[in-house]
């Protein structure tokens, strides 16, 4: 093996630093998260987390101007609705992309990878005015309905589809006499567990994350996600540091969350799709 | 083996009986129609919701358009002619680009050197992605509060730690160029590790001989990298150059609850950190709730985001070509 390849002690040096500046933010605003108001003043700033968490947490959802449990609620709401909806939406038309032969499939493709370069966030105008025709705004399908489909999941599926689901498989269904809604339940579905659990886990973060539109169409500030809790605590109570980063810190423990359980899977998913891509 | 099976007639012609089972005419119906039922939603919710607001965007661009007013009076290119010689809107575009460039220089650089460590033979291997992931997995609204609280002028960690090292206390919310290398912060501390994986993906896929018989040449390690590397990467770093101009210059989240308070969508009193976006915002809705001016910011940023991915990908290849020729 070339040395080239070999970790000497100031690979793990940069590294082991990478990795404290990655992680330090996040652990300090645990650090803010469990200790009084004051710890903001103190000079050097405190690095060890406290033992006041229980109270900020206690303080943060009796808050009268973030409804922070409402935000919480719709946020689980509106990542968990349009999680199912993208991986199914997204399963089926990459189900149908790779493997099944129709006029103007090539052409269609085309137009949904075009789709994907196209910043969509430049529409919110519109689609405000849409959501006030439908009489939407301030409510939850304002942002749920249009993230149900995205044209990342049809492409990420399509590419996984066409390498990871036997055509023999799907022939030799047809010969038994499966129709081809069957043969996406019992056949395909299942070749594409791996890839739909990558792109399930992305789709939640992603919505959970999302700030921009909710902000744009949620402005009832008795209705918001979980993000416009955050930005209403960031901007009314900015003396209050412990109570903001305790909102921050439970706003980010789902992700963290998710991403310690299935961290490995998300990896190999945003690696392989970028060999891919 | 699968490609030998694609080569039979596509579909198996349907046994010319002459009388028809229901059954086989269901089948039919089914192979022929069904997949354009499969991708019938994406292409109904994503026309309604994703490309028309696009197009009628230039619409309502044209158009006196705003929450109150009734009749919606078309003006043709005023908006734009009026955005044209409008200071704040180009104070907010120099802040965009300022911000772009101070944020995805150093982070595709940085996601190069971090790509190149990862690719050796590490211990611990995952739990190494898995660190230098996580910024990425963060709520963006989240770190921005946090991050303006470290970059907070009396008692921010950052002035605190440049006093140590003799810098005074710098006001990073009130001076403009402070802001953008604030913001930068942010932007670069959670996209940096993702890069940096998707580089990882691709050195993974260079051939290992490639660099055997540099070595065998007597070509070292930085020579490696700059000679055979990089050059392999460019597909791919243009890839991410893309990704970052389209995600950069639309940047909302992160200028938006760095500043708090009143003049929050202003990005401060005077407009130090605001972006494109964020003047599409404070147009378009509260306190203005001018759409169709609003409109016309977001095609002129649009038009910015092509513009400026052009330019990019011009010299990006254009570095390239001159570095072959150098080696």
């Amino acid at each position: 093996m070339p040395r080239i390849w070999s970790a000497g002690r100031l690979t793990y040096l940069a590294l082991t630093l990478t990795a404290i500046l990655s992680v330090f933010p996040i652990y300090w605003m645990f650090v803010v998260a469990s200790r009084t108001s004051d710890a903001m003043g103190q000079v050097p700033p405190p690095v060890t987390p406290g033992g006041n968490l229980g109270a900020n947490i206690a303080r943060l959802f009796a808050n009268t101007d973030a409804y922070f449990l409402t935000g919480l609620i719709n946020s689980a709401i509106v990542a968990f609705t349009v999680t199912v909806s993208v991986v199914f939406f997204s399963t089926l038309a990459g189900f149908a992309f790779a493997k099944l032969r129709f006029r103007g499939r090539n052409a269609l493709l085309l137009v949904i990878v075009a789709t994907m370069m196209v910043p969509t966030q430049l529409g919110v105008i519109p689609l405000y005015l849409l959501m006030t025709k439908l009489n939407w705004n301030d409510r939850l399908p304002a942002v749920i309905v249009p993230a149900l489909v995205t044209g990342f999941g049809v492409f990420m599926m399509r590419q996984y589809a066409g390498q990871a689901v036997s055509t023999e498989l799907i022939e030799a269904a047809r010969v038994d006499g499966c129709n081809t809604a069957r043969i996406y339940w019992n056949v395909v579905l299942p070749a594409l567990r791996p890839a739909a659990a990558v792109l399930g886990l992305l789709t939640f973060m992603t919505t959970w994350n999302d700030f921009l539109w909710p902000y744009a169409v949620l402005n009832d500030p008795e209705n918001p996600t979980v993000q416009l809790s955050l930005r209403a605590l960031s901007d009314g109570y900015y003396q209050d540091m412990s109570q903001v980063f305790t909102g921050t810190a439970i706003a980010t423990l789902p992700l963290l969350l998710v991403f310690v359980v299935f961290g490995r899977q998300i990896i190999g998913g945003i690696m392989e799709g970028a060999v891919k891509a | 083996m699968a490609v030998q099976l694609d080569a039979r007639p596509p579909v198996v012609p349907a046994a010319r009986h002459a009388r028809q089972s229901r059954g086989h005419r269901l089948s039919r119906f089914d192979t022929r129609y069904s997949p354009y039922l499969y991708i019938a939603p994406f292409f109904l919710l994503f026309g309604v919701f994703g490309i028309y607001p696009l197009v009628y965007t230039g619409w309502v661009s044209l158009h006196d358009w705003d929450l109150l007013g009734a009749e919606h009076t078309f003006i043709g290119f005023d908006n734009y002619t009026q955005l044209m010689g409008d200071p704040d809107f180009w104070h907010s575009v120099v802040n965009t680009l300022g911000i772009f460039v101070i944020s995805t220089v150093p982070q595709l650089l940085l996601a190069l050197w971090l790509a190149n460590l990862l690719n050796r033979q590490l211990r611990a291997r995952t739990t190494w992605r898995m660190t230098v992931l996580i910024p990425n997995v963060t709520s963006t609204a989240a770190v921005a509060i946090v991050f303006a609280v470290l970059f907070g002028r009396e008692f921010g960690m950052i002035n605190w730690l440049l006093d140590h090292v003799g810098v005074d206390a710098i006001d990073w919310k009130a001076n403009r160029v402070a802001s953008w290398v604030a913001i930068s912060t942010m932007v670069d501390w959670r996209w940096t590790g993702y890069n940096a994986l998707i580089f990882l993906a691709a050195m993974q896929a260079i051939p290992r001989d490639l660099y055997e018989s540099a070595s065998i040449d007597g070509a070292g390690r930085s020579r490696q990298f700059w000679s055979i590397t990089v050059p392999l990467l460019k597909p791919t770093i243009i890839f991410a150059v893309i990704i970052s101009t389209i995600g950069g210059l639309q940047l909302f989240t992160e200028p938006r609850l760095f500043n708090s308070g009143t003049n929050a969508i202003r990005g401060g009193p005077l407009r130090e950190s605001q972006t494109v976006t964020m003047y599409m915002f404070e147009n378009a809705f509260a306190p203005h709730y001018n759409f169709g001016y609003g409109s016309a910011v977001a095609w002129l940023l649009f038009a910015l985001i092509a513009v400026v991915a052009a330019i990019n990908v011009l010299i990006l290849r254009r570095l390239g070509g001159v570095r072959k020729e150098d080696d």
